[in-house]
């Protein structure tokens, strides 16, 4: 759960229905609304999916164990730059794990966590499809393959 | 002339990109606009000599382009005809530069059937696929047979599922057709959850088309006039692909109401996945698409009788799809003439991990496990020797040395303990612990586990915790045979396929690699070298020469010692993160 309180505004309130609307406010589209919402904000707090349930006239509860259940969805904001490490089985068995470790020991944070500057953030995901360069690391829109461990800082770097 | 660039997510990711900018500028600059089409297609399959380039009607394959070849590409080949010898695939067997790709290990037992199209077309482009037989199936099964007869073509072929079960798609088919309603639903499965596995994806970013040729058919079939794609959202270049491609589709005339003039209605719609594995089990998909968590439920009802919103529904996968229309056109006789009795025609194989060449290929049915890994993979990375090779994912197993020339097909893969799956293949060598393996795929499975029963959801979190426990050096026999037992319980009492099949990677790896266990049980050894705890990082006195190398890089400082003197690592103090074994040109530091 994240206990950082948020404040909405009234237009984020507005867009935030827009988004509704879109899809007629149906129920069955609550997904959808999910997606389009984390496109737009980030990631969604328990505000907003209060806002949500509101428009599309079901319970909090149930908007709250759609957004838990399904790992695409983050209740808490990313850092500036998302930092993903494949841990897909190719990247696994080609070292991910380390190129994870040294992540972890330079950022000095765990996975799913953001450093204290709110620069980077750090979260695993599972094959992105580029199995041929694993290990596989995203930084943003960016992939870097064939990472080794050495080469962490190096990736940093590029983000000072 | 054509430039054909890979636009496969692996490719993207090594800057096809900026290549295909490049050659468009290039091509431009030189006023060969008119004579040389730079098109983007689909993944060529060889991603780990990636990005391709191909040069038609030459045949020309380039491997590892780089944006800096381009000008050199432009400049000798498309304009003096001269082939540019250095960006050429070299044979490892004989060191001979090959130029066509049929040549090739790599391409040469391969027959492509779901793939016929991948690296071949522009996906963003409808005629192309068109030109190519595209909307042929349809137009000639809307003209010339009844749903009846389209299934029964369907049911001769012998197609079997692709998404993992193997259920022959001709009869899921009918049993659809058979069910009265006044709705039905296609569902195309586009979840591919398998971690390594991304057959689909490419099937999706090299020939959208054909899936929804297929989904149509599908729906005359059946009774449906509506159509559901349910794709993960981590998949953003075959979701944008697959938009462009129904967008075409309806323009013209192809999807939407009347269907070539035949009175027949078909329309295609997306649905996201959002990062759950078990969306990829039917029941569970049909309730995300609901907007609801994705929970499986008990079969039956199976999704035939009862599926999305309540309405018969027939859910298959995208490879399973995309061999539809060619079947239509060739033929069954010609589908089932490939493959082995049970197992007909083609299957896609996502090949990563230890191998040398890294991608995507197809074969027939009854290919043995030693043509692809030696011939067409090209055996092990770096000379190392050939350990495993899991398929099936996390609900499969692993198949070794003495499967090596067992024809790969549904029901020899399940005699030999592993599973077909959707087609992920994870190669292994000799320094891969299997116990680790099986505890990797254990962590997946408890992540994912969706909670609804207690076998999978305790069950599975107990396994995991003794091989945590026997991977740093804490477990005992009794733990051994508790393994053994809880994994059969599971297996037996779970709700859903994930539960079912999620000790499959213990009990496989427990089978053919038991003295590993031993091993790491009774020894407090990984024979492997890869479990943390149970090594030590040691500098050998007499081989040290005092370099200095490993204590410059050491990342926590835990190596001490004067120039030109033995050094000391500090084992309170060293992470076992290897740094110093791969700096040490004096082979001086061995783990023990
Ligand atoms: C845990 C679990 C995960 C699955 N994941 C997938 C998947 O990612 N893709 C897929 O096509 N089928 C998957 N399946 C199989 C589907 O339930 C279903 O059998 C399949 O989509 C049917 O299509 P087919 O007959 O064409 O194979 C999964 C099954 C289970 C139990
Ligand atoms: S077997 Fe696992 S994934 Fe399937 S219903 Fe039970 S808890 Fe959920
Ligand atoms: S790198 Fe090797 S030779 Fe050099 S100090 Fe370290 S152990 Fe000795
Ligand atoms: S497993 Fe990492 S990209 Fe496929």
């Amino acid at each position: 759960m994240s206990h950082i309180k948020v404040e909405l505004k009234q237009e984020q309130v507005a867009k935030l229905k827009e988004i509704c609307k879109s899809f007629d406010n149906e129920a069955g589209e609550l997904i959808n609304v999910l997606h389009k919402t984390q496109e737009t904000f980030g990631y969604l707090p328990a505000e907003v999916q209060e806002v949500i349930a509101r428009e599309l006239n079901i319970s909090v509860a149930k908007v709250y164990g759609v957004v838990t259940f399904y790992s695409f969805f983050t209740m808490i904001p990313k850092g500036k730059h998302p930092i993903s490490i494949c841990t897909g089985t190719a990247c696994y068995v080609r070292g991910a794990e380390k190129v994870l470790d040294e992540f972890k020991r330079i950022l000095d944070v765990k996975v799913g966590e953001t450093s204290p500057d709110g620069k980077f953030s750090l979260s695993c995901l599972r094959c992105v499809g580029a199995c041929g360069l694993a290990p596989v690391v995203s930084v943003g829109e960016k992939i870097y393959g064939r990472v080794s461990p050495d080469g962490v800082k190096d990736i940093l770097k590029e983000y000072e | 002339m054509h430039l054909l660039v890979c636009g496969g997510t692996g490719c993207r990711a090594s800057a096809s990109d900026s290549i295909i900018e490049k050659f468009k500028t290039e091509i431009a600059a030189k006023g060969l606009e008119n004579d040389v089409q730079v098109i983007l297609t689909g993944c060529f399959g060889f991603c780990e000599k990636g990005p391709i380039v191909k040069v038609l009607p030459d045949n020309t394959f380039y491997t590892q382009v780089k944006p800096e070849d381009v000008a050199e590409i432009v400049a000798e080949h498309v304009i003096k005809g001269r082939k540019v010898n250095r960006l050429l695939y070299i044979d490892p067997t004989n060191q001979e530069k090959i130029s066509d790709a049929k040549h090739m290990g790599f391409y040469r037992k391969q027959i492509r059937i779901a793939l016929r199209n991948c690296g071949v077309i522009n996906p963003e482009n409808v005629d192309e696929y068109i030109a190519r037989d595209g909307y042929h199936a349809i137009g000639k099964v809307l003209k010339e047979y009844t749903p009846a007869q389209t299934i029964d073509i369907i049911k001769k072929s012998g197609l079997r599922g692709r998404g993992g079960g193997g259920f022959p798609t001709g009869l899921k088919w009918e049993i659809a057709s058979k069910n009265a309603a006044d709705q039905k639903y296609v569902v195309c499965n586009a979840d591919e959850g398998d971690p390594g596995a991304f057959m689909d994806r490419s099937v999706l970013e090299g020939d959208p088309h054909s899936v929804l040729e297929a989904m149509a058919i599908c729906g005359y079939c059946i009774g449906a006039t509506q159509g559901v794609i349910y794709i993960r959202a981590e998949y953003p270049l075959a979701i944008t692909r697959l938009k462009i491609a129904i967008k075409q589709a309806r323009e013209y005339g192809l999807l939407g109401k009347d269907i070539m003039g035949s009175g027949f209605d078909f329309d295609i719609t997306l649905r996201y996945g959002a990062g759950a594995f078990v969306c990829g089990e039917e029941t569970s998909l049909i309730h995300s698409m609901e907007g609801l968590r994705g929970e499986p439920t008990n079969k039956p009802p199976f999704p035939a009788e009862s599926g999305y919103l309540g309405k018969p529904t027939n859910v298959n996968n995208v490879e399973t799809f995309a061999s539809v229309p060619v079947i239509i056109l060739k033929g069954a006789d010609w589908f089932s003439s490939i493959g082995t009795e049970k197992s007909k025609g083609t299957k896609v194989f996502a090949l990563a991990g230890k191998i040398n060449n890294v991608g995507l290929i197809e074969v027939p049915m009854g290919t043995t496990l030693r043509e692809v890994i030696f011939e067409i993979g090209g055996g092990i990375k770096n000379g190392k020797k050939f350990k495993a090779a899991q398929t099936g994912g996390p609900s499969g197993g692993c198949l070794t040395e003495k499967h090596l020339d067992t024809p790969i097909d549904f029901d020899n893969l399940i005699a030999a303990g592993s599973m077909m799956g959707s087609g992920g293949m994870i190669v292994m060598d000799e320094d891969d612990c299997m116990v680790s393996i099986a505890k990797f795929f254990l962590e997946f499975t408890v992540e994912e586990s969706c909670g609804k029963c207690a076998p999978c959801r305790i069950g599975n979190k107990r396994l995991y915790e003794i091989l945590e426990r026997i991977t740093n050096g804490e477990g005992t026999m009794e733990e051994l045979e508790r393994l053994r037992n809880l994994s059969l319980v599971i297996k037996d009492t779970s709700l859903c396929g994930l539960g079912q099949t999620s000790p499959n990677p213990v009990l496989s790896t427990m089978d053919n690699f038991y003295n590993e266990y031993l091993a790491h049980v009774n020894d407090k050894k990984c024979p492997a070298g890869q479990c943390k705890s149970l090594m030590k990082y040691v500098v050998e006195p007499e081989a040290c020469v005092g370099c200095t190398a490993c204590a410059r890089n050491c990342p926590v400082n835990a190596i001490s010692g004067e120039r030109k003197k033995p050094h000391l690592i500090d084992t309170a103090i060293c992470i076992k993160c290897g740094a110093c074994i791969e700096k040490c040109k004096f082979n001086a530091i061995s783990i023990k």
